[in-house]
């Protein structure tokens, strides 16, 4: 029951508090109950059950990122050395 | 900070060299470990990604997954769904309940032969649909089947309080929220067991924060590393458990730090204190009963619970599998679906036996899908 894919915020319904995310093409208004800071346009969101549960860490999504990139390019000096 | 794509998010976590390099790692640092490496992940999500990516493949041989008790569908016991049928053959009642549920068997069948009878049951994507079926349905009564472990609680207590600011007394809630600790606890009790290492939930993490593994780091001095839901994630955790055993270290980690932080989702814990108290004991699926391991509503919203309300209705009568169904084994890591006799056979997705096949959250429906019958 868990969605392990990111969604990204794409409107802003400060009405109600809820949010438009995209989750690979798919479009869904889902609340923003769980949250104490607001979301903004562009941000990455975990999605469950119609809740947002969290704003995605870009800083350390991309420290990780650049972890792997390293490892496989370090993989790849090893194997053309 | 260069700008983060969500392709990036979505394929850097699932690079197959990224994967393969780690799976060399492993290799390289597991021919320093002294015993084997029993590692269970918990989470069912876990479960899923581990076959569909085919992680046991890229493991030397002397690590190995044990399949754990987190998916809150294979975890039901059979009675707790009599008694959602039960409330739902009541005259104008309404039972909501998400996704799954409505296909496991209870001991007089699944929530969707009930329905395919006549009995008045909704399947829902998420909690606040039962709203608009409350406000819709004035002269019923809508209860809330809520299912789930501590990522899921949260959405029920926000539908809980919304019922209470709307003033919508006719809908009302039979709760089997369960809790990751106890069950941890409950697997480590086993003399039997071999597990020595646990991969940390992802999503429960989230709204728990990491502090919640600490006491099972501290008690059965096993490395917890909390692991994102990707297969670079699980595999990148699997390195970190291997260099923790190697150096002779019980730690607790978090390799899903770009959402999980150490105290969690404040405002999610807050709104389940406020609603929820912890139940005396909770019989679970292939587990048994476990003191403290599920949640129930707060002696304030009695009239909201209905387990109060329709009481002397439910059947209470505790219901074992069918004896050649061996979920229980598999939930508590004893067994691997592949040594279940109905596993493929008496026992698939369109005709599940057992609650493990029912979910794509279920080890036996992950085998299935993914692996083959042996």
């Amino acid at each position: 029951m868990c969605l392990s894919i990111p969604s990204q915020v794409v409107e802003l319904h400060p009405e109600d508090g809820s949010v438009t995310v995209d989750t690979l093409g798919v479009k869904r208004t889902v609340s923003c109950h769980l949250l104490d800071e607001p979301l903004e346009i562009g941000d990455y969101v975990l999605i469950h059950i119609g809740f947002v549960m969290n704003k995605i860490d870009k800083a350390s999504a991309l420290e990780s990122l650049e972890l792997y990139r390293e490892i496989v390019q370090k993989l790849e000096a090893e194997e053309h050395a | 900070m260069p700008e983060l794509q969500l392709k990036q998010l979505y394929d850097g976590f699932r690079d197959p060299q990224t994967i393969n390099e780690l799976s060399r790692q492993i290799h390289a640092l597991a021919k320093d470990l002294k015993e084997p490496v029993y590692m269970m992940e918990v989470c069912g999500g876990h479960t899923h990604t581990i076959m569909k990516f085919g992680l046991p493949q890229l493991l030397p041989n002397n690590i190995h997954f044990i399949h754990g008790p987190g998916c809150p569908v294979c975890i039901m016991p059979k009675e707790r769904i009599d008694q959602a049928a039960a409330l739902a053959s009541i005259d104008d009642v309404i039972l909501v309940t998400l996704g799954d549920m409505i296909r496991v068997p209870g001991s007089q069948g699944s929530l969707a032969q009930f329905r395919a009878k006549g009995c008045d049951i909704r399947p829902v994507y998420q909690p606040l649909d039962a709203i608009k079926i409350a406000q819709e349905n004035p002269n019923k009564t809508v209860v809330f089947f809520a299912i789930g472990f501590e990522t899921s609680t949260p959405m029920t207590a926000v539908l809980l309080e919304q019922a209470e600011k709307l003033g919508l007394d006719n809908l009302l809630f039979h709760i089997n929220h369960v809790l990751v600790p106890p069950a941890i606890d409950a697997v480590m009790a086993d003399p039997d067991t071999k597990v020595n290492a646990f991969i940390g939930p992802s999503h429960v993490s989230v709204i728990t924060g990491s502090k919640i593994y600490q006491p099972t780091v501290d008690k059965y001095h096993t490395p917890v590393v909390i692991a994102g839901f990707e297969p670079v994630d699980v595999m990148q955790s699997i390195l970190a458990i291997v260099k923790q055993k190697v150096a002779g270290r019980a730690e607790l980690e978090n390799q899903y730090q770009r959402a999980v932080t150490e105290q969690g989702n404040v405002v999610a814990q807050q709104k389940v204190e406020k609603f929820f108290e912890v139940r005396d004991s909770f019989r679970w699926r292939g587990l048994g009963p476990i003191p403290h391991s599920a949640l129930q509503l707060r002696p304030e919203y009695a009239h909201r619970d209905a387990e109060i309300r329709f009481g002397e209705r439910l059947p209470v009568k505790e219901i074992d599998d069918h004896k050649a169904c061996q979920c229980g084994d598999i939930l508590r890591g004893k067994a691997n679906p592949n040594d279940c006799k109905v596993f493929g056979r008496g026992c698939t997705p369109q005709t599940p036996l057992g609650s493990c096949m029912v979910s794509s959250e279920g080890a036996c429906n992950a085998y299935y899908r993914y692996a083959g019958v042996e």
